[in-house]
């Protein structure tokens, strides 16, 4: 039995859509995690609940990334995967996500399959794989599980798991509670042939296979939890004191509220799932003018709904956060896969102008610790906050610090003079006191005409600039309390990388690796998009070339149609007009999140032309 | 004090008792037009919250946009002017912040039955415990004379010059018909005391509280509702014990129609007739009234905790465990 020493692993488990591949996965994980190695987990998710089988579009897995050092994103190439038949194998290929190397593990029973296209199928793919260089294990995974499951299509993936067990060298106790733990809602029965199907999975890997992969195992040195971010969301709503969640279901952001719907109640908190999505911002907006903090969550398409809304947030000053976990978009574009697509609209899509706060999550613990930042915002500022997080943040498991927590307070801050007007703008800050009907003594009227610090509806010029003024005051405030970003790396060089969101571990990887090699390149992320955080300029001046890393459109490179006059990605366009530097960027539509490999070798094409000029 | 149009019908009510004047209630001047049929549905508002005594810091008044949105500028409580056809979800959200609170929602014909017509049905079905005002002078008034679902066949508005090529929407029928439906009330400007009765019996149900006012818009639609009953018949008060109670004045003003308002059926049934635009049936009064029917707030707060902020931090680090490595 070799033993092969590795410090991290990409493994995928792909199956049908309802097989079980990500429940196998997420097993996994938290096994992984439990045993003291890194994770980052990114699952990958047909767009129909029942697509048609055994093709590359029903194809659903999980992607783990798991390592004994902190692991900051997805990854490069996949270097094992186990898929339940070839089509899945295919799908994963065409994305250009498996390594050459990679090993493949696949159910066999295809190779005899009484359709002869299946057969051909079967084997032109994986002759494909095995000459680009793959180690592919095949085995009769459907005939091991038969003698322990009734169902064959249910228990694959319980045996998947026991075979990762066993060549991962997971701890098999460890495995079979977080199974058991996993499916706790289900009968002892399954529980049961869960538990063998492990069990024989383990021992198929001791008994067929001749080597094992070996990854050091570092306790944490702080208590860690693993949550996806979608959970983290729901449970950062919960520590930042929110007590409503207003919302209507859209893929990818529903599930925050599905794990608030579960505990919400014992927090003294509610999901109202409202009929639209206007509705769902309209609740959100009437309970925080009434004193309860209140957030709703969406994607792309309820974003646009919500515009409307967001702007009578913006000038009645009512204090709301708006959670986008954004999708490919525009309409309803690509569903379940990763975009930075929202970032303008966020900023901008209001009719008129109407500052508010945009900020953005680069990962799990983000998502958690953000939710606070953005109910406190909202409320010292009487602001709109809009949150953005991304598919990929939403079902994938990071780990991170456990948070430490003694008390939740829900009441809203309010106007300690409470005989004050409405609007009485501080005039340096443009903040105004916050009246809460049924708290405050004085009355007050809140208005989506424009009005006077009375509240009152004003129609002239004076009154009009004066509150347009006092509104992006505040925008001015928070800028001015932001620390300016801190850059990875030197602050002058060749190249400054700039991002946000969930792409900063790749940008990072890539950046270290590159810095490694000589290159004279750095990296600076940003958490707030509006306001834009301090010294942006003066840091940038000190490179040669400024490449803003994203994902979402630009006008394709090297477009001979386009060339004349490309379009910018968006955070391109925003750092531009922001700082006049000449910025650029790398921005891919690709459904999915970049390698760093990827970035690196931008990296060193950019190098490399700025040597040539 | 201002000086109000107070008219006959409240005699003997002492608006000076106990501080609860009318003035406190009172907001800015009025700038609706002169005759319009809201000024009757303000007076008659700012009169029964001095009559119930309720502290007008503990009032919020909830609209849309149109001219009866302006409604809460004139109330002096907490007022919250919002967006066209969205008036009910932020009386939903201020209901589920603060059950407490008192909270009066104004739209229009356009507001509620248009742009606003989904909010509509499921704040029914919903049931927020909300007096909600509808007033419908069946034409855009705000926006200058467009036709709104409630304009008759016939009536010329600027985008239908030639009248409406569909009939109107009923909205009796459609209330009629919603899942959740606890309260149904129809009142008309022009008598001012039935709208005042109208406003009582609303605000003394526990639950959502639709109250369709006809409402005369001189303006726009003066041969509305037979310039206001003056020139068709058809106008027929719903008379019984647990109904709006006819002061002695009014009841010449119209037929009478005995009707149990606890009936589901025959509120059905009586709504159905309203459909039929020749024969011009328009019941005044309450049409239906399901009591015992809790309000969705009231579901709502019934299954959460009340836990301090220490016990919220241990309850969610509980939750954390089984997440924790
Ligand atoms: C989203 C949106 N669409 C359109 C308008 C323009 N608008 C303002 S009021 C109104 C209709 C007013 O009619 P109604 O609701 O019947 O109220 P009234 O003015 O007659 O009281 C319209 C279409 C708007 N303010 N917002
Ligand atoms: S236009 Fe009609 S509804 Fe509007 S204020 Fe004038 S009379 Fe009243």
């Amino acid at each position: 039995m070799k033993k092969l020493p590795i410090s991290q692993h990409i493994l995928e488990i792909v199956s049908d859509a309802g097989e079980g591949a990500q429940k196998a996965g997420s097993i996994f994980a938290q096994t992984t995690a439990k045993m003291g190695n890194y994770l980052w987990t990114v699952e990958l998710i047909p767009s129909e609940i029942q697509p048609p089988p055994h093709t590359t579009r029903s194809s659903s897995g999980i992607r783990i990334r798991f390592g004994s050092e902190p692991i900051t994103n997805g990854g490069n190439l996949t270097n094992l995967i186990f898929v339940f038949n070839e089509m899945s194998l295919l799908a994963r290929l065409e994305a250009h996500a498996l390594a050459e190397e990679v090993i493949v593990f696949i159910d066999n029973q295809w190779a005899s399959d009484p359709n002869p296209d299946i057969v051909r199928q079967y084997q032109q793919i994986l002759a494909e794989l095995s000459q680009r260089g793959a180690d592919i294990y095949e085995l009769a995974l459907s005939q091991e599980v038969e003698p322990f499951t009734e169902d064959p299509q249910k228990g694959k993936n319980m045996f998947v798991l026991g075979v990762l067990g066993f060549l991962y060298q997971r701890d098999i106790d460890l495995l079979q509670a977080c199974a058991a733990k996993a499916f706790s809602h289900k009968s002892a029965q399954v529980l049961a042939s869960n538990r063998a199907l492990i069990q024989a999975g383990y021992a198929w890997g001791q008994g067929q296979l001749d080597f094992c992969f070996s990854i050091p195992l570092l306790p944490h040195a702080a208590p860690m939890v693993t949550l996806n971010g979608n959970q983290a969301l729901a449970y950062g709503a919960i520590a930042a004191g929110f007590e409503l969640c207003s919302m209507y279901p859209i893929t990818p952001a529903s599930s925050v509220a599905h794990t608030l719907a579960n505990i919400f109640e014992e927090f003294g908190g509610m999901v109202h799932q409202a009929e639209d999505e206007i509705a769902a911002i309209g609740v959100a907006l009437g309970a925080n003018y009434a004193g309860k903090p209140a957030f709703t969550v969406t994607s792309g398409p309820g974003m646009a709904l919500k515009t409307e809304f967001m702007g009578l947030a913006v000038i009645t000053e009512t204090p709301l956060v708006v959670v986008d976990v954004q999708r490919g978009g525009p309409s309803t574009g690509l569903p379940t896969k990763i975009e930075q697509g929202d970032l303008l609209s966020s900023l901008f899509a209001t009719p008129g102008d109407a500052p508010k706060v945009v900020l953005a999550a680069s990962s799990i613990a983000d998502c958690f610790h953000l939710m606070k930042t953005a109910r406190t915002l909202a409320e010292e500022l009487r602001i709109l906050v809009i949150l953005l997080s991304d598919s990929n943040l939403a079902t994938g498991m990071q780990l991170f610090e456990r948070p430490a927590i003694s008390a939740i307070s829900s009441s809203p801050p309010h106007a300690a003079e409470m005989e004050s007007l409405p609007y009485h703008w501080d005039k340096l800050t443009g903040v105004p006191p916050r009246l809460i009907p049924g708290v405050s003594q004085k009355v007050g009227m809140t208005s989506s005409l424009n009005h006077s610090e009375a509240g009152l509806v004003r129609y002239d010029s004076l009154a009009n600039e004066a509150a347009h003024q006092m509104r992006s005051h505040k925008l001015a405030t928070l800028r001015k309390c932001l620390k300016p970003p801190a850059v990875l790396g030197e602050e002058e060089g060749d190249l400054l990388l700039i991002g946000w969101g969930s792409t900063k571990g790749a940008i990072a990887e890539a950046v270290q690796i590159a810095r490694g090699n000589g290159l004279k390149v750095s990296h600076l992320h940003l958490v707030f998009l509006n306001p834009l955080p301090p010294r942006l300029k003066e840091i940038g001046a000190g490179f040669k070339k400024i490449v803003v890393v994203e994902l979402n459109y630009q006008d394709v490179p090297g477009d001979p149609y386009t060339k004349d006059a490309p379009r910018l990605s968006q955070l391109a366009l925003l750092l531009r007009s922001h700082t006049l530097l000449p910025i650029e960027s790398f921005a891919r539509v690709w459904g999915r999140a970049f390698m760093p490999q990827e970035i690196l070798t931008q990296i060193e094409q950019e190098i490399l032309a700025l040597e040539a000029s | 004090m201002k000086t109000l149009h107070v008219d006959q019908f409240t005699a003997g009510y002492c608006p000076e008792e106990a501080g609860f004047t009318l003035e406190r209630y009172a907001g800015e001047q009025p700038r609706w037009c002169k005759g319009c049929g809201d000024y009757a549905i303000l007076v008659a508002l700012e009169k029964l919250l001095a009559l119930k005594k309720i502290p007008s810091n503990q009032v919020v008044c909830v609209s849309g946009i149109g001219c009866s949105s302006r409604f809460p500028y004139y109330l002096k409580t907490f007022g919250f002017h919002g967006i066209h056809g969205r008036a009910l979800p932020i009386s939903t959200g201020v209901k589920l912040a603060n059950p407490k609170l008192t909270v009066v929602t104004v739209m229009g014909d356009g507001d509620c039955f248009s742009i606003g017509l989904g909010h509509w049905m499921h704040a029914v079905r919903y049931n927020p415990n909300l007096l909600v005002l509808v007033l419908d002078n069946e034409i855009y008034g705000l926006t200058k004379q467009q036709t709104s679902p409630t304009t008759p066949l016939g009536t010329k508005t600027k985008t239908t010059p030639k009248g409406p090529y569909i009939p109107p929407l009923n909205p009796l029928k459609l209330i009629m018909g919603a899942t959740g439906v606890s309260f149904v009330a129809q009142t008309a400007t022009w008598m001012p005391g039935h709208v005042s009765a109208t406003l009582a019996k609303g605000m003394e149900h526990s639950g959502l509280s639709f109250i369709r006012i006809l409402q005369r818009c001189p303006i726009f639609s003066p041969q509305a509702f037979g310039q206001g009953g003056k020139e068709r018949e058809g106008f027929c008060f719903l008379t019984h014990e647990q109904g709006i109670l006819l002061e002695d004045n009014l009841q010449n003003m119209a037929e009478s129609l005995p009707h149990d308002p606890r009936d589901f059926s025959a509120a059905q049934a009586l709504v159905q007739q309203t459909e039929d635009a020749e024969k011009g049936f328009t019941p005044l009064g309450l049409i239906f009234q399901a009591l015992n029917r809790p309000s969705y707030e009231e579901v709502r707060f019934r299954s959460i905790s009340h836990p301090s902020p220490e016990e919220k931090a241990e309850l969610l680090l509980d939750k954390l465990k089984p997440f924790e490595i």
